[in-house]
């Protein structure tokens, strides 16, 4: 056994902090692809301003404390709007998934408004809320809930019974049954939901500060495109990029910490 | 006297020195104050799933610290019998008592399926089996005691995703004896397990049952691991026991003996007997 664990490894160059960077690579080529079509004039700076250009353009608004401004709006709102959706969406599923009532009474109800595409009811939310931070939140968090609500739901239903009988056996009470067994068991399918909820957080937060807004990201670059700043739409653009794989490596993070025990998250 | 002289001897096989060190540990156990385990009386028990009746009366008396093994064609009730005495299911008539109070951590069943939390590491798997106890300053202690116990005190921190199927199943064996149960239940415990696996498995079986001295029920479909291990086999068809067989083989039993192999043999014929197939097979 030991002696076939000492022989030395051959699967392929292993240079520490590789595996961080290596993501990168393709990101950095895009860019400097992009970079070398605007200079040479093969894209027109009409139609896509080069990388330094947008770079010159975050520079000032950084200076001037515009761009520092409108992320911390935005990031605020899809924060707020994701715990509200989220913690809604994680109470409905944990009853729903534990209390047939509790799922009787109420699915139903949830599985016909989640066939309403969310973003349709902007219009409505404008003439209830106005383009106040209310009508920003109430969409983020509607988007958010489905598909936390659904993953919890699963989660909560795909609990081995054996383990769950395993508790009972063993003296449980309702509360340690839930600590212990359902709760842990339902967490992989919970952060299923999380990455959904994320993806959709963003999508939504874009819709609402492009329609009906007067701060953030999306509205920077709606402002931007009635002045033909086009160098800060596409900056407002990759901003939004970067926050979603922020967001995203989060979950993973997280995902990495409390699913330690799961084989698919096992480093050897 | 032989066994003995035979360990003497130098061409004597390590083998029979385990198997002398066993005897001499079963003669001491044999003279010991009388079994903790508890008695086990059933009268008149019946169970019907829907229509299907699966248990159409049983009669039986299990003295304290009795090894019974359980076997019979799958269907034929004895899982449900099991289930039953364990308080998994709930009686349509009839009565099982135990002869005294009892606390629930009494009775243990261990199943096929080691039944582990995989996000649990092996020791706080084995702490579950305290029950009300698990608060207790000592549950640590104990869960450790359970685990040497079937060899497996190194593995404490592991995940039980990289235990081999047979170190899942000691496990799931340490957390049913940490709570010191007076009865222990086996509903097929080593079915999932390869045969060299079960072997070994059958022995750590018998000897905790030598050493903790509680009452084993094992339902069981192999029959030569029921000869080998129980004091007494009960063969249940269509719902009642259709015989009930003393093992009077000394232990420990060498697997394969003549003895065992007779045992087995008329046993099985019993079974094959009750099929409603052609007489031609």
């Amino acid at each position: 056994m030991s002696s076939v664990e000492s022989l030395p490894r051959v699967r392929g160059l292993r240079l520490p902090h590789a595996d961080g960077l290596i993501q990168w690579i393709v990101p950095l080529a895009i860019v400097l692809i992009w970079q070398i079509a605007c200079e040479t004039g093969l894209v027109p700076a009409r139609v896509l301003p080069a990388p330094s250009d947008v770079a010159l353009a975050g520079w000032k608004l950084l200076l001037s404390g515009e761009l520092a401004r409108n992320i911390w709006v935005s990031f605020w709102r899809a924060a707020t709007g994701f715990v509200i959706g989220g913690s809604i969406g994680f109470a409905f599923g944990l009853a729903n998934g534990l209390s047939q009532l509790s799922n009787k009474l109420t699915d139903t109800t949830l599985q016909m408004v989640r066939n309403v595409p969310h973003l349709a009811l902007i219009p409505l939310v404008i003439l209830w809320f106005g383009i106040d931070e209310s009508a920003k939140l109430f969409l983020v968090a509607l988007g958010v809930f489905f598909p936390i609500y659904l993953n919890t739901l699963h989660g909560v239903r795909s609990v081995d019974p054996q383990l769950i009988e395993m508790g009972r056996i063993y003296g449980m009470s309702d509360g340690e049954l839930f600590r212990r067994v359902i709760f842990p068991g339902a967490l992989p399918s919970i952060f299923v939901g999380v990455r959904f909820a994320l993806g959709i957080m963003w999508l939504t937060l874009i819709v609402a500060e492009t329609i009906a807004a007067s701060s953030g990201l999306g509205y920077m670059a709606m402002q931007a495109r009635e002045f033909m700043q086009i160098d800060v739409v596409v900056l407002s653009i990759l901003i939004y990029a970067l926050l979603g794989k922020l967001a995203d490596s989060v979950a993973r993070v997280l995902e990495r910490l409390t699913l330690s025990w799961h084989p698919a998250f096992q480093k050897h | 006297m032989q066994e003995a002289l035979r360990f003497l001897s130098p061409d004597a096989e390590p083998v029979d020195r385990a198997d002398f060190i066993e005897q001499a540990r079963l003669a001491w156990r044999s003279s010991e104050a009388p079994s903790r385990g508890l008695p086990l009386t059933i009268r008149g028990l019946r169970k019907s799933f829907g229509d299907n009746e699966v248990l159409r009366g049983i009669d039986l008396h299990i003295p304290a610290g009795q090894f019974v093994a359980i076997v019979g064609r799958s269907g034929c009730g004895k899982s449900t019998l099991l289930r039953l005495i364990a308080g998994l299911e709930s009686i349509d008539a009839g009565t099982i008592s135990f002869g005294q109070e009892t606390r629930p951590e009494d009775v243990r069943v261990m199943f096929q399926e080691p039944r582990l939390l995989p996000w649990a590491r092996v020791l706080s798997n084995v702490e579950v089996g305290l029950g009300r106890e698990r608060a207790s300053p000592d549950a640590q202690a104990r869960a450790e005691r359970a685990l040497a116990e079937v060899g497996l005190d190194d593995k404490r921190g592991q995940w039980p995703a990289v235990l081999s199927g047979g170190q899942k199943q000691r496990v799931a064996l340490a957390r049913a004896l940490v709570s010191d149960p007076r009865i222990l239940a086996f509903d097929e415990p080593l079915g999932a397990l390869d045969a060299l696996t079960r072997i070994s498995m059958q022995r750590l079986l018998e000897r905790v049952w030598r050493d903790q001295a509680f009452t084993a029920i094992l339902v069981t479909h192999d029959v030569s691991e029921a000869v080998a291990l129980a004091d007494r086999v009960l063969v249940i068809e269509n719902g009642r026991i259709a015989h009930d067989i003393h093992v009077d083989i000394p232990r420990p039993r060498r697997r394969g003996s003549a003895d065992l192999a007779a045992l087995e043999g008329s046993i099985l014929r019993e079974l094959l007997q009750s099929v409603d197939e052609p007489p031609d097979l």
